[in-house]
């Protein structure tokens, strides 16, 4: 077993979650729609929670405590596709990002029920039921604003333009992906990445939005590095100042 | 401690434990409780498995099992949580179900383990039994919960999430 290709595989799904998941509580309060307020609260608190599982099985593999990875890590620490930690910006960009990375995520935990890792199997056999929630809402408001008005079709047109090279950044391969895929631990970010694009296109399919040409995108690469745009650092300090200030305070 | 210790008898212990947001159900019914294991030391190894990764009780839930076992006298135990069997809502029980039912929320649809949207849409009013009813939102005030209403006896009701 390859610990340190495993370790690598469960950061960077970890952080995508804690820091999606953030971004998705500042949506508590401010959502469009109170129905919509409650949805991203509770997605929040669904991704949060299985970061922190995420987290335990980091543990057990010899690293720090939850708290301690979660709020104690710089910005270039931290495994997360760029994606994730940009702004919410205006509910049309939250909305396409929602869509693209569950999609995503429900299909690696899909891959990873497989996972000759036993902790991961199980983990994701679990949360890929949770998973399927987030998925399929973030469908839902897809088809209904997708074919509604020619502004907001409009308006999530310029948003899946904005955040799709951002998007191709959750599939940047790890240095690791021979041994994953030879090691029957996980099938690889490219067999991922051809299962989304097939996903994608589905649901776009169903709307009156145009796919940018797939080989036309240059991907935001370098998260998976700990290379980050100027918006996760804030993210991360005002996520840890609790824990600072007090680390036993209790979560 | 009595050779008559089984895991039958602490499982029945375990009954008065109940899921704090739902204080009808017991962990027994809610499914939650995976295994109860007793060696040759009499030290009790109970499992549990969390229903949603980021549920809130269940540390509490945790706590009230280590309580009851120290309660009757227990003093070598563990109380794990892991996802080695992991939890859906096929695994509430008949009781448990009738206890939800009785508490005002629908009993989650039982389901082959692949959730589709029609499962999710579909709840039977747990005020009058009607199937007419229509769902708001998958995402309910706690994350096992999803709200619908009822277009027979027009109540707002809550269902158990399928999962
Ligand atoms: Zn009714």
């Amino acid at each position: 077993m390859n610990t340190e290709a495993i370790k690598e595989l469960v950061y960077k799904m970890a952080d995508d979650l804690l820091i999606l998941g953030h971004r998705n509580s500042e949506w508590t309060g401010f959502g469009p729609l109170l129905e919509e307020d409650i949805a991203f609260s509770s997605m929040a608190q669904d991704k949060v929670g299985q970061s922190w599982q995420m987290y335990k099985i980091l543990h057990e593999l010899g690293d720090s405590e939850p708290d301690t990875v979660a709020f104690m890590r710089n910005a270039n620490q931290f495994h997360n596709a760029q994606f994730v930690e940009l702004p919410n910006g205006e509910y049309d960009f939250s909305l396409i990002r929602h869509f693209l990375f569950d999609s995503a995520a429900l299909l690696r935990y899909q891959m990873l029920t497989e996972s000759s890792y036993t902790p991961l199997a199980n983990l994701t056999k679990k949360i890929k039921g949770e998973a399927k929630y987030h998925s399929m809402h973030a469908k839902i408001w897809m088809k209904q604003l997708g074919s509604a008005t020619e502004e907001s079709i409009q308006r999530l047109q310029n948003a899946l333009d904005e955040a799709m090279p951002y998007a191709l950044g959750l599939f940047e391969p790890s240095p690791y992906e021979a041994h994953l895929i030879k090691d029957k631990i996980f099938a690889g970010e490219e067999a991922l990445q051809i299962l989304w694009q097939k996903e994608v296109e589905s649901i776009i399919e169903e709307t009156q939005l145009i796919l940018p040409d797939w080989n036309s995108l240059i991907p935001a690469l370098g998260g998976r590095n700990g290379q980050h745009t100027e918006h996760l650092q804030p993210l991360l300090d005002e996520m840890s100042e609790v824990f600072k200030v007090d680390p036993s305070a209790d979560w | 401690m009595s050779n008559q210790l089984s895991a039958t008898k602490i499982k029945s212990w375990l009954e008065v434990v109940k899921d704090p947001e739902i204080p009808v159900l017991s962990l027994n019914d809610l499914g939650v409780i995976t295994s109860v294991h007793i060696d040759t030391n009499n030290k009790v190894t109970v499992e549990m498995t969390p229903t949603f990764a980021g549920c809130p009780a269940m540390d509490v839930m945790r706590s009230d099992v280590e309580d009851v076992l120290k309660e009757h006298g227990i003093e070598e135990f563990e109380v794990r949580i892991s996802f080695d069997v992991q939890w859906n809502s096929n695994m509430i029980s008949e009781k448990g179900r009738k206890a939800l039912k009785s508490f005002g929320l629908a009993p989650p649809p039982q389901h082959d383990l692949i959730v589709d949207i029609d499962i999710i849409e579909h709840a039977q009013c747990p005020h009058c039994g009607s199937e007419n009813t229509d769902m708001k939102t998958p995402f309910g005030p706690t994350l096992c919960r999803s709200m619908h209403y009822c277009n027979n006896c027009l109540n707002a009701f809550e269902q158990f999430k399928p999962i």
